[in-house]
């Protein structure tokens, strides 16, 4: 046979698994809704790490112009300005350090007072790679404006997939995903990563990637449902599951490579970024379509009701027929 | 769907061809492109994060606005009222966020009726709304109280945002800045940004200043230490000198005789006799003749030079000064009196501003994201690619070419758009280029299903595409409404990734429903295959 003719080189998934993934949501279940727990009692108890954008206050990158920098130097030379919580590492390398200075009281004008200080203290010894400077104002802004966003695209994906699939498999989706969240949430309050803008774009495309997973199985299910009439709730699914499972593993593996060459080469500054995203897409996402998503849709009554609606049609018929 | 006639397959080239040329500026240095026509020369911006630069959002201090309109309705009340010969009991004063005369109850109706004509309706673009600019309230007693209205105040505070913009505008390209981009934002907002600018220091000093001058006379009726220690007389008030004159207090008349909207030029140079650095000005005639006139009569008495309630210097009028022009002189370094001249021939801001956001990234920084985005990219893309081949064979190829033009489009369209590229938005094409292939996984894992159940090649291909479409629209569907929310609500660089995830998004979805199954159906025809080996 010619080459040019076959599809696979490489087997990843064998054609006809069989797993009984419905079997193990008596685990899952458990399980996710004890994580999730633990993440919501993460964040309000050990709290996210909120950076600059959302808390206000002063970020400085600064490289040392000669040699590694002296940390504690540094450290000696700005917690005596009397500008409250100086917070100093190292960033990326030796010479690099981020200086994080909380947000001063007195308004808007105050913030700038901080950094001009802080210029003046470093001197000429180093080179400033970024300042940022974020006003209570603009911090309070953003953060609400996240949350509505956060809050609007649920809702966006929530009405369209109502729109494309039963409400079941909206909500479905929707409880699937809002656990990615929390779950992502809890990884966040967890490794203390900065939770700022850049944060909410990972949630947002946690959510939006994650979802597209799902909507892959849920289009799998649509399609056996009307297939097979008969078929109970459990193995339908399972076989939904089972025959879309080459292509979630394929999927995740491309994205996992661009994730990882983004992680190792990307650079410091998109490091927690990335590393949210890896978190979010690859570890929650993919076990939540499998384990959640399509198990759940059992408790939320799709196959009962398909079931059902045919039973009172034949009864119905039974009845004219009757009469 | 696997027949494609030939204007079909022309017309998805040609797009595809279209896009891709787009971005072909992008790989050519400035200078060349420049002699290119104009709709070719549309190329991607990159983001201040990437090439350094500084973004600076300011704020007109609305109290400073509804200071400043209190005082000119307490002149306009004072004004009126004496005009009418309407008797007080007491002048008009400020209290709170209103001004209130007392009216001597016989002149009360009178009064009333002259304030009134101060209260204007408020035109709007569409008709009068019924809105008018003073609330007019009789309290009683004869006290009459004038509020501003909010609707007054909101619209003075949008005409200082517009005359702010204008004055930065004039201030920053005197700074010999290039390429500043200054915009409103929102209601009462303004941002700065200047690309390549990594040291704002100067640029902050300049925007942040009023700059309000005036020239007026110290009161020597009094000694200063007396001034300070009583009452100061009704008509003069005491004000500090700039720390350059070590923050003395001065006696100065409150009223003013010359201010800095007449002057028509300032310029920094240096004093002939001290060499010390100054700036010299022009008054235009009425200026010339007021200062003139003022000089005339005060021989022998010094003045001062306010510049934004600090004194810059108060020296004593040796002669009238007779030709429209002079210097200040005060202590100035050659950057200070350089910013000073740039200041006055701006004019001064309509109201305070405040920065209350300032990202500052540095060349450095910024080339260092470019080449380690570019790394990033490289490598990913060589996973992805490999992956997909050692998967899928020539289908992982015929992928991997999809791949390459939805890049390739990506970047045309962000041309196109002349789009802001940003360090996320690097990481959305990354992205894009992970997610893209899923669509190509999505069909070829689907014609594998129908080959296996027993359909011949051709058929099992042409199923595999159509049942896999619906499942490709709808799974990025859902991450385009992550990634437009995004859009709307995001702000700077997030909003560069919310646009490489979104565009990549719509040419991944072109690329399934197109490229890629050209391709797939060209080489149906041209190898004809009998089977798809399975195992």
């Amino acid at each position: 046979m010619r080459l040019h003719h076959s599809i696979p080189l490489l087997r990843i998934v064998p054609d006809d698994t069989k797993f009984d993934f419905m079997r193990f949501r008596r685990i899952s279940f458990p399980v996710s809704a004890a994580l999730s727990i633990l993440a919501i009692f993460l964040y309000f108890f050990h709290g996210l790490n909120f950076g600059i954008d959302f808390v206000g206050g002063t970020l400085i990158e600064v490289q040392s112009k000669s040699g590694p920098a002296d940390l504690a130097k540094m450290r000696a030379t700005l917690s005596g300005l009397g500008l409250g919580d100086v917070q100093l590492q190292e960033f990326g390398g030796p010479t690099n350090v981020l200086i994080r200075v909380a947000q001063q009281p007195g308004g808007e004008q105050a913030q700038q007072v901080a950094i001009n200080k802080v210029r003046e203290a470093l001197g000429d010894e180093v080179d400033y790679r970024r300042v940022e400077v974020v006003g209570p104002r603009v911090s309070s802004e953003l953060l609400a404006k996240s949350t509505i966003g956060l809050g609007l695209a649920i809702f966006g994906i929530l009405i369209y997939l109502w729109f494309r699939f039963e409400w079941q498999f909206s909500l479905g989706a929707m409880i699937a995903n809002v656990h990615d969240l929390v779950l992502t949430i809890g990884y966040m309050s967890l490794t203390q990563i900065d939770f700022d803008l850049s944060s909410i774009a990972a949630l947002l495309t946690i959510l939006g990637y994650s979802l597209n997973d799902t909507v892959v199985i849920y289009d799998r299910i649509r399609e056996m449902l009307r297939r097979y009439k008969r078929m109970s709730m459990p193995d339908l699914l399972n076989i939904s599951v089972n025959s879309t499972l080459s292509r979630s593993i394929i999927t995740h593996v491309t994205v996992t490579l661009a994730l990882l060459a983004l992680l190792l080469f990307g650079g410091h500054a998109i490091h927690s970024f990335v590393a949210t995203m890896i978190f979010g897409v690859v570890l929650v996402g993919t076990y939540t379509s499998v384990f959640i998503a399509a198990p759940i849709l059992i408790y939320l009554g799709v196959g009962t009701t398909r079931m059902e609606a045919e039973d009172s049609a034949a009864k119905e018929k039974a009845s004219t027929r009757q009469s | 769907m696997l027949y494609i006639s030939k204007w079909k397959a022309t017309a998805i080239l040609l797009t595809a061809l279209v896009c891709c040329l787009f971005a072909v500026p992008n790989f050519f240095p400035e200078s060349t492109v420049k002699r290119w026509p104009e709709w070719a020369q549309r190329h991607i911006v990159l983001g201040l994060d990437l090439q350094g630069g500084s973004h600076i959002l300011l704020e007109v201090d609305v109290n400073d606005v509804r200071r400043q309109k209190l005082l000119a309705l307490q002149d306009d009340v004072r004004r009126v009222l004496r005009e009418a010969r309407i008797g007080l009991t007491r002048a008009p004063m400020i209290r709170g966020n209103s001004v209130e005369v007392v009216i001597r109850e016989s002149d009360l109706q009178q009064g009333l009726t002259k304030l009134r004509e101060l209260s204007q309706p408020l035109g709007g673009f569409v008709g009068s709304t019924g809105a008018r600019s003073v609330d007019i309230e009789n309290v009683g007693g004869g006290v009459v109280r004038l509020t501003p209205t909010e609707p007054a105040l909101l619209e003075r505070v949008r005409q200082a945002v517009d005359q702010s913009v204008e004055i930065l505008g004039r201030r920053v390209n005197a700074m010999g800045l290039v390429e500043p981009s200054i915009q409103r934002q929102g209601n009462d907002r303004i941002l700065v940004q200047v690309p390549g600018l990594g040291d704002p220091q100067q640029l902050l000093e300049i925007l942040g200043k009023t700059a309000k001058l005036t020239f007026r006379l110290v009161d020597t009726s009094m000694p200063v230490e007396q001034a300070l220690q009583g009452r100061p007389p009704p008509e003069s008030e005491i004000v500090y000198g700039s720390e350059a004159e070590r923050s003395q207090p001065y006696l100065l008349e409150k009223r003013v005789i010359v201010s800095g909207d007449e002057l028509t030029d300032a310029q920094p140079g240096f004093d002939q006799r001290t060499s010390e650095p100054i700036v010299t000005f022009k008054f235009n005639t009425s200026g010339a003749r007021k200062f003139a006139q003022a000089t005339q009569e005060n021989v022998g008495r010094p003045f001062a030079i306010v510049l934004d309630d600090k004194v810059i210097s108060a020296p004593v009028i040796r002669e009238p000064i007779l030709g429209g022009s002079g210097q200040i002189s005060g202590n100035f370094t050659v950057e200070s009196a350089n910013n000073l001249a740039i200041l006055l021939r701006a004019g001064a801001l309509p109201a305070k501003l405040t920065v209350i956001e300032q990202r500052v990234v540095g060349a450095g920084l910024g080339q260092d994201s470019i080449e380690k985005g570019k790394l990033a990219s490289y490598f990913g893309a060589a996973l992805v690619v490999v992956f997909m081949i050692v998967t899928y064979g020539l289908f992982g190829v015929f992928a991997s070419i999809a791949v390459a033009v939805n890049v390739g489009m990506i970047f045309g369209i962000l041309s196109l758009l002349n789009a802001t590229l940003t360090l996320p938005g690097i990481i959305g094409i990354v992205l894009t280029i992970g997610i893209a292939v899923d669509s190509n996984v999505l069909i070829y894992e689907r014609i594998r299903e129908e080959v296996r159940t027993g359909r011949t090649p051709i058929t099992a291909i042409d199923a595999g595409f159509t049942r896999a479409l619906a499942t490709i629209l709808d799974s990025n569907i859902t991450t385009f409404i992550a990634a437009a929310v995004l859009f709307f609500f995001g702000s700077g660089p997030v909003r560069g990734f919310a646009v490489t995830l979104g565009i990549g998004i719509v040419t991944t979805v072109f690329t399934a429903f197109t490229l890629t199954r050209l391709i797939v159906a060209w080489w149906v025809r041209w190898a004809r295959p009998r089977q798809l080996a399975i195992s």
